[in-house]
């Protein structure tokens, strides 16, 4: 808030950022020149693949592109005695509505990247790198090509890489504009030149992957921060941020470092950089500049557009894994989205809702038929012409889509508009049809 | 018009004759055509070694392939959520009478066409349209006029 005094925001940290800004960070030369590939040397050099795999554990990552799956954890699943060849893919399909954070790191620090995805090469054996892009970001495509051709004639990417035995070589490949295949079986099948249907799991991708060998699949965050905890250890990883809550033997925390943004209507939208910690509201106050002039917050969406909306008066939660999903939200990507109270809350919906329409990808029947139905309701109800019973209709029909389908863009469909049917039913019903009085 | 076998070969002979080129190799096609003619399904089918039905299947599923020619200019407005509470209807609405089209329609001269997609991704800048690769960010009403007033003489020439 602007009456704080100054010296008391939340700071930031700067790690996977701390390139940002700087002239040419995207070119080998200067990465070089700050630090890039030297932790990449380090693993080759003095550690064994198991090694860095217990350092990931213990660093209690959790991945960064909305689930939370602790890193680690999924590297160990990778069969250590596969007679196939293992991969390695990076999940660069950055579609979520609201969420704008891994554009940063591809194109303003690729190499970053890049040094990541061939540390956990390592860490798995793995022969090949596929970097899977939304094609709609033609920028970071070429920013990574660069890096790659430059990576390559360095000798940091390629045959026997920096002198060692170890090689792999990194593909960029170019999505074609699918919501869904941010999912990562989603993901696979498009890399096979398929549509991009989400698999039944098991098998998982560790197991059986791309072209059914075992492959590992990682957001671009969670990637760009292993060759820090390659330098510093997972123990200086996991002391930063919010340790795990002792009084659930389940909670794993949230560790580290998060890029977090903000877009919609806040005086300055932009992406930070923050251990763990900082609550929603400080995050939109102090650094996205609060609301419009004259406007005041009625909804956010902490996480892209897939999880529950928090009102104003909910907004003093840490942004962590646990502590949102205790609100009853989620952490999702970490890029809120701030609706004033211009905003017409029907309106979002439909908005929202023709998003998940139009992206599911048809597989499953509850959420194929479902988000259509969601979205002709909110439609109708947004044009004066719903009655009470449509509410009722959609309070009947979520249950059957969350929790119905092989992947989560049923879930993500059905929450965010639900928690603003429930929080705002009011305008919802403002704009019913009103029945004639003596009408039956 | 490059639409025959022999006009595509240069582009197809880049691709490996295997079903999991199938996108990169569509990709490529329209890049060179601008959109993918129904004859060319077939030859994408055969050099990629799959039925026609799944180069249809593939095609028809991501929302980057086209069926129809567009305009030289493809003007895209960002109907994500952070751009739809900052005005994304009022630059769709402008954009319309700017260029003197729908949304889903090409000037009959070719030169622009008028969409909406999913998130563009630039949504710390948002209301914001994309122009072909260019992003222009933080729009109103007033620069979208200023950017498209060439348009529409154009568009009824």
């Amino acid at each position: 808030m602007t009456d704080k005094p100054p010296g008391t925001k939340y700071p930031e940290t700067k790690i996977l950022s701390r390139n940002f800004g700087v002239p040419e960070s995207w070119t080998l030369k200067v990465a070089r020149e700050r630090g890039a590939y030297a932790n990449l040397e380090k693993a080759l050099r003095e550690m064994t693949p198991d090694q860095v795999i217990d350092e990931m554990k213990k660093s209690r990552l959790r991945g960064r592109g909305g689930a939370g799956f602790p890193t680690g954890v999924k590297w160990g699943f990778v069969p250590k005695d596969s007679d196939k060849p293992v991969y390695i893919c990076c999940n660069a399909d950055e579609s979520e509505p609201g969420t704008f954070k891994d554009r940063y790191l591809m194109e303003l620090d690729p190499h970053l990247v890049l040094e990541g995805c061939l540390i956990a090469a390592y860490a798995v054996s793995a022969e090949r790198i596929w970097i899977y892009v939304r094609g709609e970001y033609p920028g970071s495509i070429a920013r990574l090509e660069q890096a790659i051709e430059e990576a390559t004639a360095a000798n940091v990417l390629g045959d026997k890489i920096l002198g060692t035995d170890f090689s792999c070589d990194c593909v960029v490949h170019s999505g074609a504009g699918a919501y869904v295949c941010g999912e990562e079986t989603g993901l696979l099948e498009s890399l096979e030149g398929k549509r991009g249907h989400p698999r039944i799991k098991p098998p998982f991708p560790a197991v059986e992957g791309a072209f059914g060998c075992p492959t590992v699949i990682n957001n671009v965050e969670t990637l760009s921060h292993v060759p820090w905890i390659v330098e510093h250890g997972g123990q200086a990883f996991a002391d930063q941020g919010i340790g795990p809550d002792p009084d659930d033997p389940k909670s794993m925390g949230s560790s580290g470092t998060k890029l977090m943004g903000v877009s919609g209507q806040v005086k300055h939208p932009g992406v930070w950089e923050f251990e763990f910690g900082i609550t929603v509201r400080e995050l939109i106050y102090d650094y996205a500049g609060g609301p419009l002039d004259g406007r005041k917050i009625k909804a956010v969406i902490p996480g892209g557009v897939s999880m529950p909306v928090l009102l104003d008066e909910e907004l003093d939660v840490k942004m962590g894994f646990d502590d949102l999903v205790k609100a009853e939200s989620g952490l999702g990507t970490a890029c809120a989205i701030v609706m004033d109270d211009s905003v017409d809350m029907v309106e979002a919906c439909e908005n929202i809702a023709h998003f998940f329409a139009d992206e599911s990808c048809g597989q499953c029947t509850p959420c194929r038929e479902g988000c259509h139905w969601i979205e002709k309701i909110f439609r109708r109800i947004n044009a004066g012409e719903g009655t009470e019973a449509d509410l009722d209709l959609l309070e009947h029909l979520f249950p059957q889509i969350e929790g119905r389908t092989i992947c989560a863009l049923a879930e993500a469909a059905v929450w965010p508009v639900r928690s603003i049917l429930v929080k705002f039913r009011h305008e919802f019903e403002a704009k019913l049809v009103k029945t004639p009085v003596g009408a039956s | 018009m490059a639409s025959t076998d022999t006009d595509l070969a240069p582009i197809l002979d880049t691709f490996e004759r295997r079903p999991e080129t199938l996108i990169s190799l569509l990709q490529a096609v329209q890049g060179r055509l601008g959109y993918l003619p129904p004859e060319v399904l077939g030859t994408v089918a055969r050099h990629a070694r799959v039925p026609r039905s799944r180069v249809y299947g593939v095609a028809s599923f991501y929302s980057q392939f086209r069926f129809n020619p567009v305009g030289r200019h493809r003007v895209a407005v960002c109907r994500g959520t952070a751009c739809h509470v900052r005005g994304a209807r009022l630059i769709l609405e402008e954009l319309e009478r700017s260029l003197g089209i729908k949304e889903g329609q090409t000037t009959e001269d070719m030169e622009y066409s008028l969409e909406t997609v999913a998130c563009i991704g630039c949504c710390g800048l948002s209301p914001c349209i994309s122009v072909g690769d260019e992003v222009s960010a933080k729009l109103t009403a007033k620069k979208v006029r200023k950017l498209f007033k060439n348009a529409q003489r154009s568009a009824h020439k």
